[in-house]
């Protein structure tokens, strides 16, 4: 689903964010991105959406090869991609409900059946109640399930998420972690950066760890 | 097809609902475009109503043929019936001394003036409607009938017409150049609020791109609101001149009557005002282009 063929990350002025990586990762994979900071694990997952282009090697993203995609198809790549940002990037002029309705506005998705999918997906992270709230009145947990809600509402075969429990305490992020794998047993391929190993550890999940750049394991 | 046509109305709600969202800042620009949008636009309507004074007053050019007072009646109906068979000529209708004076005693104000002269002041006179109405044939014709006997003065009725037609016509030029200047500030004032628009939704950008939307997608809520924004100040305006118009009706009736003339002022005609409102648009839209030309190239 996920394939890196060594692949390197050069920014301008010579510093090598990423180098010579290689890996793969299949359909329905759940895997964990693990380092120590600025090893390079948010610079990896952005060359998936094509956020960041690779100045080495090939990204091969469900068949389509990312490196060499032009600007006009980016977003129809990134529409079957779901993405819970570092940040969460939530927009804070609208209510939640409106937040998890902008990938299918954007996706074209008729009224109606937007409606119904926006509720699941809602419901699938535990804020159902909560859809006409503005996101500032929630929680940092509930602004972290809001992210994934957003991130999984198109139904994407891929769910990738920078440090979604970064900030949170452990039994907040042993939820989000928990939602991840419910996910990832319903098929969606899931591959999540983080330093908080320990969380995923009962999933016995496969990991790769970062290490100036390089795969280390 | 139905996704996109569901897309452009997202689009236009979208932007109806920013418009909305700042009513001051909506109604202020709706004001600033509805003021420059309103000179041209009034300009046009003045234009339309002389046009229509000038083609209610003279629909074709005559020739006025005013005899010598001396002029023995068996002698005018000698010239009469010589303009009547001048090849050059469509129609002559005579208007007899007795018939002007009449007219002008019955008029008010000149009644008692006219009864008190000792004889009648006014000539036997023809009007004679042309053939052709080129100028040069209406010259050429003047000067034929100037040299028939008794025959006093000849007038041309259509110099001032020709005259009125060169002030519209330069009046015109002048409307146009007024409406392409205050074009392009349309455009600057668009460009500018459009650009300001993409400051402030500039998350909702960052977020909409990084969740899959197309360029077309993020420009065509600004396209909307720009051509929205560009339409409420074309109604501005029109409501503008609409209203000038009514207030000016009564004032020019009034001045028309004092030389005689029946005129009402008429609003903007209907093609002209579809032309405003849709310039409105336009102009408003390619300032949304010009904002977004630039800020979606990168």
């Amino acid at each position: 689903m996920i394939r890196f063929e060594q692949v390197g990350k050069a920014y301008p002025g010579g510093i090598a964010a990423l180098a010579e990586l290689t890996f793969d990762i299949g359909a329905g994979e759940m895997v964990i991105l693990s380092g120590h900071s600025g090893a390079g694990k948010s610079t990896l997952l952005k060359l998936i959406p094509a956020i960041e282009r690779p100045t080495q090697g090939t990204v091969i993203v469900n068949g389509q090869n990312v490196s060499t995609l032009k600007r006009a198809a980016v977003p129809f790549l990134r529409r079957n991609i779901g993405m819970v940002f570092q940040d969460q990037k939530l927009l804070h002029d609208r209510s939640v409900f409106d937040n998890v309705m902008l990938p299918l506005s954007i996706a074209g998705v008729a009224l109606r059946d937007a409606g119904r999918r926006v509720r699941a997906a809602l419901d699938k992270v535990g804020l159902l109640e909560r859809e006409k709230v503005m996101p500032v009145a929630l929680s940092g947990g509930e602004q972290q399930r809001l992210a994934i809600a957003r991130a999984v509402v198109a139904r994407p075969a891929i769910l990738i998420a920078d440090e979604p429990t970064a900030h949170l305490d452990d039994d907040t992020g042993r939820d989000i972690v928990a939602t991840f794998r419910a996910f990832n047993q319903v098929g969606v391929t899931v591959l999540v950066a983080t330093h908080h190993d320990a969380l995923f550890t009962p999933f016995m999940t496969r990991r790769l760890i970062l290490s100036r750049g390089r795969l280390a394991a | 097809m139905k996704g996109w046509l569901l897309h452009h109305r997202q689009a236009a709600a979208q932007a109806l609902r920013r418009l909305a969202a700042t009513p001051l800042n909506t109604l202020l620009g709706a004001l600033v475009l509805g003021t420059a949008l309103a000179l041209p636009a009034g300009g046009e309507m003045m234009l339309a109503n002389f046009q229509r004074l000038a083609r209610h007053i003279a629909a074709t050019p005559q020739l006025s043929v005013f005899m010598a007072l001396d002029t023995s009646v068996k002698e005018v109906d000698e010239i009469e019936s010589m303009l009547r068979k001048h090849p050059q000529t469509l129609k002559v209708r005579k208007v007899p001394r007795e018939e002007t004076l009449r007219r002008l005693k019955e008029s008010e104000g000149l009644g008692e003036v006219i009864e008190s002269l000792p004889r009648n002041p006014f000539p036997d006179a023809f009007v004679v409607a042309p053939k052709d109405e080129s100028h040069a044939s209406l010259e050429a014709m003047r000067a034929e009938f100037v040299n028939y006997p008794h025959v006093e003065h000849v007038q041309l009725d259509s110099a001032w017409v020709k005259k009125l037609d060169a002030f519209l016509r330069l009046a015109r030029l002048a409307v146009a150049f007024l409406a392409a200047v205050l074009g392009i500030a349309l455009v600057a004032v668009t460009f500018n609020t459009i650009r300001l628009q993409i400051l402030t939704q500039e998350a909702e950008i960052e977020v909409s791109r990084l969740l899959g939307a197309t360029d077309a997608f993020i420009r065509r809520p600004f396209f909307y609101f720009g051509a929205l924004q560009g339409l409420a100040g074309g109604l501005v305006a029109w409501f503008a001149v609409f209203a000038a118009t009514l207030l000016l009706r009564g004032p020019v009736a009034d001045l028309a009557a004092l030389y005689g003339v029946e005129f009402a002022l008429h609003i903007l005609p209907l093609a002209d005002s579809v032309l405003l409102l849709g310039l409105a648009a336009l102009l408003g839209l390619a300032g949304a282009w010009a904002a977004l030309f630039r800020y979606l190239r990168d």
